[in-house]
């Protein structure tokens, strides 16, 4: 049975372990920390944070990446070879991107007659989206061609990593995934196809883990030291869940009092929920969709951030798909749910999930607000 | 309170009282958009304002309120502007310069304090400050007999929180590196910069110099040391990557010469090099008139200048446009990106001091060594 906790980071206010106790979770916990890369078994700080209760049982991925590549030394230059190759594509997208979002935010300042600036934004945007979609196809391209060239997951020495990690998840039915760097964490999941053990697992996931296991992995930086601070697609997520983009460390990464940075972000990946993680913020899926804890934000296709005062639940067909281990906690009255819903629908400009049909959609020009709504950018000051 | 600046600039008297009740609230000097209230109370024949603003008069005669002890100075501060200074009051025909009683922003060197005055806009960069979010690098000294000098030196070496012996990192050679630790806050900076992932964790070998006027100023035993003793030493001891564009060299000042006289006297070696305010005095025609120090600068810059080639990967120059050097370092910005090398250059308002090069750390270091700032989600 799928199921899911999203939270922000846990490294100076963690609540991972208050909220493992309160699903009455404790013994045996796999942990994934790849994303820590050779540090991943320095650990005390992670089980620290997972608690007491808790036997942590660290999976080692990195490290036993590490062997493999030792062990498989034509499986490491095909995978060198395929990370050169994912470069270069992502050299190139940004060529591209830094263009159009640039076009995107001269249109997003520009003031003028709704009816002439309005379908302007909408087809940046939707050029915006063209890219990400076409940037998404060629990088699963890219995954698929190596799949099918080196089988990776039939390989001795991948296959004999896969049984140790397996005999261990055999008494562990939650994994943890800490975050750290998204792009190892990613890769080292996918190398040895970790995620094709979640299916029967409850997974509590944190920032690069939280970002790792969505449908694709957005990097986010308003304000770099360098640059424009441009979101861009890194890679395809694992796909462990979809229509919710976790984007961790908000606080310090995000300019989220600039309305027109919020929506132009927001409504480049909706129709995905664009949340704002950072301490104390917590998803959950449930049987009714996600379920928004305080602390957590969520970023409108109009250009505001809404806060929660008390969780609250957002209708997702996908939350759903991961919500059954915990169906006793999680089901609201019937009546509280319905107020729920009912503050959503009237305070965000963002249509129901059910409404959209694939992560391909592009939103009509009516999805978009008027003008007056968007205030103008602030001048861009940042120099990459 | 307004209405008290006003009084002072109109070089109305005020009361002691009255100056007493705003220097509870408030401090001198006035900043107000572009223009700045200097304020001296005391007995004296002649108060001045002495800075090092290249551009102005070093010295500017303050005016006495009549039948008061009250002295002001009206003077612009552009915006964003940082400036050092210090009151030269005059008693009884003597002449001491002193720190602005009532203003509380001291900037520190290897000469003492001044007072700051800081223009609308400025404000201190946070990265600059400690910060107890940060996880904090480890210094360590050591020490090496030095055949280019002929004695022993003694080096600080930061290593980066988490540092992991069997992981390699990049290097930063540093000229005056005590100096950048105390006055430009570089542990700070770097133990900062490090933890937000906006610069890659580094080793930063801090040179000690003991003559450093005589050492700096393209010296070859300098370049020696640095080239054929200290990185030899570093790269036994830690683990260095062996790769010119993980080889950093940076110094301020004469410091400056020491790292551009190096690292073009032994191309290719330092892929990156931080240049702050570099004393790069040069003559087109006629003699060095900045004395005799500066003989052997003016010397090397002319024939560097001559003849400069590609020496380096990615060069970050910064210098202070309130700074008598500002001329010989723009004018170095297009000579070094002939050569084909990529050269970043900024400019701040602010005078030739340790704080100026302390404010360029964060666009230097996170363009010469990039942290994994956009793929760390911790």
């Amino acid at each position: 049975m799928p199921h899911l906790i999203v939270l922000g980071p846990q490294r100076l206010e963690p609540t991972v372990h208050h909220i493992l106790k309160e699903h009455g979770i404790d013994g045996d916990i796999a942990l994934v920390s790849a994303g820590w890369q050779e540090r991943e078994e320095e650990d005390e700080e992670l089980r620290e944070v997972l608690g007491s209760h808790c036997r942590v049982h660290n999976l080692r991925i990195h490290a036993r990446c590490e062997d493999v590549f030792h062990a498989d030394t034509e499986l490491f230059e095909a995978h060198r070879a395929r990370q050169d190759q994912l470069r270069d594509l992502q050299n190139l997208y940004r060529f591209r991107l830094d263009k159009l979002v640039e076009a995107a935010q001269h249109l997003f300042r520009h003031q003028g007659d709704p009816a002439l600036v309005l379908p302007e934004r909408a087809d940046a945007i939707a050029a915006i989206q063209r890219l990400d979609q076409h940037h998404l196809q060629r990088l699963q391209l890219v995954h698929q061609n190596f799949e099918a060239r080196w089988r990776s997951l039939e390989r001795p020495a991948i296959q004999q990593q896969r049984e140790e990690i397996h005999s261990v998840l055999g008494y562990c039915p939650t994994i943890a995934i800490a975050g750290g760097h998204v792009a190892v964490l990613l890769n080292r999941i996918r190398m040895l196809g970790i995620e094709t053990f979640f299916a029967d697992r409850r997974l509590v996931a944190w920032s690069a883990g939280a970002m790792a296991l969505s449908d694709r992995v957005v990097l986010f930086h308003d304000h770099p030291p360098q640059g424009a601070g441009t979101p861009e697609i890194l890679d395809l997520g694992l796909g462990y869940f979809k229509g919710l983009l976790p984007l961790p460390h908000a606080k310090r990464r995000l300019n989220l009092d600039d309305p027109a940075r919020v929506a132009l972000l927001a409504q480049r990946f909706h129709p995905s929920l664009c949340c704002a993680l950072d301490e104390g913020s917590r998803i959950q899926a449930t049987s009714a969709g996600w379920k928004i804890f305080p602390h957590t934000r969520l970023l409108h296709t109009d250009g505001h951030v809404q806060h929660f005062s008390h969780a609250t639940v957002l209708p997702s067909p996908h939350a759903s798909e991961h919500a059954n281990q915990f169906p006793s906690r999680d089901a609201l009255p019937s009546a509280e749910k319905a107020a729920a819903l009912d503050s959503f629908t009237s305070a965000t400009e963002i249509p129901t999930l059910a409404s959209f049909t694939s992560a391909t959609e592009i939103p009509t020009l009516a999805s978009f607000t008027s003008a007056t709504e968007i205030p103008t950018l602030a001048p861009k000051g940042e120099s990459r | 309170m307004k209405s008290l600046i006003h009084r002072l600039q109109q070089h109305i008297p005020v009361s002691d009282a009255e100056i007493d009740e705003f220097l509870q609230i408030h401090a001198f000097p006035w900043v107000e958009e572009n223009t700045v209230l200097f304020f001296y109370r005391g007995d004296a024949e002649q108060v001045r304002l002495r800075h090092w603003i290249f551009g102005l008069p070093s010295s500017q005669d303050f005016f006495r309120i009549p039948s008061t002890r009250h002295w002001v100075l009206q003077a612009d501060i552009p915006h964003q502007s940082r400036i050092e200074y210090k009151f030269e009051v005059v008693q009884r025909g003597h002449s001491h310069w002193i720190r602005d009683p009532l203003n509380k922003h001291l900037a520190y060197d290897p000469f003492g304090a001044n007072s700051v005055c800081q223009g609308a806009g400025y404000l201190t960069p946070e990265w600059t400050l400690e910060d107890t979010e940060s996880r904090a690098g480890t210094l360590e000294d050591i020490e090496i007999d030095s055949q280019a000098y002929g004695g022993k030196r003694h080096l600080t070496v930061y290593l980066p929180a988490r540092f992991r012996p069997r992981r390699r990192y990049p290097l930063l050679i540093v000229h005056d590196g005590p100096d950048y630790k105390r006055y430009s806050s570089l542990k700070f900076v770097l133990d900062n910069l490090i933890h937000r992932n906006e610069v890659a964790p580094l080793i930063v070998a801090l040179q000690h110099p003991v003559q450093r006027l005589q050492e700096y100023p393209d010296h070859p035993a300098q370049a020696q040391f640095t080239v054929h003793e200290v990185l030899p030493l570093l790269q036994e001891r830690y683990p260095i990557h062996d790769l010119p564009q993980m080889r950093g060299l940076m110094g301020a000042s004469f410091g400056g010469v020491a790292t551009l006289s190096t690292a073009w006297r032994h191309p290719e070696v330092f892929g990156r090099l931080l240049l702050q305010s570099g004393s790069f005095a040069f003559t087109d025609i006629g003699e060095n008139k900045r004395g005799p120090l500066f003989d052997p600068v003016v010397d090397f810059m002319n024939r560097f200048r001559k003849n400069p080639g590609k020496f380096s990967e990615k060069v970050f120059v910064t210098c202070g446009m309130y700074e008598s050097l500002i001329y010989e370092n723009r004018s170095i910005v297009p000579l070094l990106q002939k050569t084909g090398m990529e050269v970043e250059y900024r400019e701040s308002r602010d005078g030739h001091n340790w704080i100026n090069w302390r404010d360029h750390l964060r666009d230097a270091l996170t363009w010469l060594f990039p942290g994994p700032l956009w793929m760390i989600y911790e």
